[in-house]
């Protein structure tokens, strides 16, 4: 079985051919469900150029926020960039390049680059901003356009339990977008809080199935949360 | 009177029905949870991944793991369901999400809707709401029916960039209710204490006026 033991143990080995200029894919929602330690490798390389395709891109100093502090991104393909400061001033100044998309249409651009599905036609968007320079169809009366879908070089996942083969399992929202990401990187990096033996993780419950992961790393998470909101 | 946000969203509760699976954009929209009738049944999804929203947690029952599209953090009722980025959109743009509600910049007598930029203004993206409106079979749109200065927000012909074309047709403003169709606005309940006439010089695009107006029950 060791054919399929995906473990390794340092960060240099998990993210081991990641270089300059690459396109990198990046799991979660805001701050929930990131590979926290992986990001903070990418920046302790000090890679650059690079194309990150995530729906947010953090914080000051904490998520993909980290790369912008050395202008690692050239360029972010994401749904919602509200949160950074950082991030607005080097999009004033031109240092970075964003592509907006819609949520689900990203989400559907990675899980039809993981399938091998190089476009679709989708309704959202249709008559706005966005669309410019799309083809559109008609079907059934209603307008639709056509999206491309989205690959990488490198994809980084956060998953709560891994098996050594590959088998992944999420937690509640910390989910999102990585079952996606996880199937449309040449190379799948998974940085999880607790590897189990195979056979431990019941074949039933298993989201993302060992195909897609190539390497497991155990992390440690901070878990920093964005917006602390309780019952009053 | 115009309509307190508490109040706009006290009206737009009485669009839920048992059963319903909504979807509550950010701002007032989230607010139209607390006004859930008693013994209605009703399914909050959030489109970060989870169907069956609960109310914000304690202290102790706070998970970084849990929460909603605004990245507050929130708790899972009974029932309840975790997806991927993927599903969650399945669900919404494929039709299945019975109600959305949400804000807007400006809405025009065609049912266009613009939300999410203002040119000149730092782009911050449109998150998941181009898809909101794509998908959604009943959507409510809630927003105060004039600026600050009193210029309409109700148009002809919407001003800002689009965030979907002819896909809404009903608006509660802090005003009144109004459904839109054939490429016109057309009066349904008027804010209490607010008259026909305001609604009128308020309202930018060709408004439809019932002979009875009828005020908003909240």
């Amino acid at each position: 079985m060791g054919g399929f033991n995906k473990v390794v143990t340092t960060y240099d080995e998990a993210l081991n051919g990641l270089t300059d200029n690459m396109t990198i894919m990046i799991g979660g929602f805001g701050l929930c469900g990131i590979p926290e330690g992986l990001i903070g490798k990418m920046r302790d390389m000090g890679v650059r150029g690079l194309t990150c395709i995530s729906n947010n891109a953090g914080v000051d100093g904490f998520g993909l926020g980290l790369l912008l502090e050395d202008k690692q991104i050239r360029k972010m393909i994401a749904s919602y960039v509200g949160e950074n400061a950082l991030f607005e001033k080097q999009l004033l100044s031109g240092e970075l390049e964003v592509e907006l998309t819609p949520q689900g249409t990203l989400a559907e651009k990675m899980r039809a680059g993981g399938a091998g599905i190089p476009a679709f036609y989708t309704a959202t968007g249709y008559g706005t901003p966005i669309a410019e320079g799309k083809e559109t169809k008609e079907y059934h009366g209603k307008m639709y356009i056509l999206e491309e879908s989205l690959t990488a070089d490198f994809a980084l996942v956060k998953a709560w339990k891994a098996d050594t083969m590959g088998n992944l399992v999420f937690r509640k929202t910390a989910m999102n977008f990585n079952p996606m990401a996880a199937t449309a990187g040449k190379i799948t990096v998974a940085e999880v809080e607790e590897i189990v033996e195979p056979g431990e993780l019941d074949p039933n419950h298993i989201h993302t199935p060992g195909i897609f992961v190539n390497r497991i790393i155990k992390g440690s998470f901070e878990k920093r949360i964005e917006q602390l909101t309780l019952r009053k | 009177m115009a309509l307190t946000r508490e109040q706009l969203a006290q009206r737009v509760a009485k669009e839920l029905r048992d059963g319903y699976y909504v979807n509550l954009g950010i701002g007032i929209p989230t607010l139209v949870a607390n006004y859930i009738p008693e013994g209605m049944d009703v399914m909050l999804q959030s489109e970060n991944g989870l169907l069956g929203m609960g109310e914000f947690p304690t202290e102790e029952t706070v998970d970084p793991d849990l929460i909603n599209a605004g990245k507050q953090t929130v708790t899972a009722v009974t029932g309840a369901s975790y997806f991927s980025s993927a599903d969650s959109f399945v669900m919404i743009r494929g039709g299945h999400v019975d109600l959305t509600v949400l804000g807007a910049f400006e809405v025009d007598q065609h049912g266009n809707i613009a939300s999410w930029m203002i040119p000149g203004k730092l782009v911050k993206g449109m998150g998941g709401a181009m898809d909101l409106v794509a998908g959604a079979q009943n959507i409510v749109v809630t927003m105060t029916h004039a600026s600050k200065n009193g210029e309409s927000k109700l148009l002809k012909q919407c001003t800002l960039p689009l965030t979907g074309v002819g896909c809404i047709n009903k608006i509660v403003s802090d005003l009144a209710c109004l459904e839109i169709h054939h490429g016109k606005f057309h009066l349904i309940e008027r804010a209490p204490g607010v008259s026909v006439e305001e609604i009128i010089a308020k309202t930018a695009g060709e408004l439809v006026i019932p002979d009875n107006v009828p005020e908003m029950t909240i």
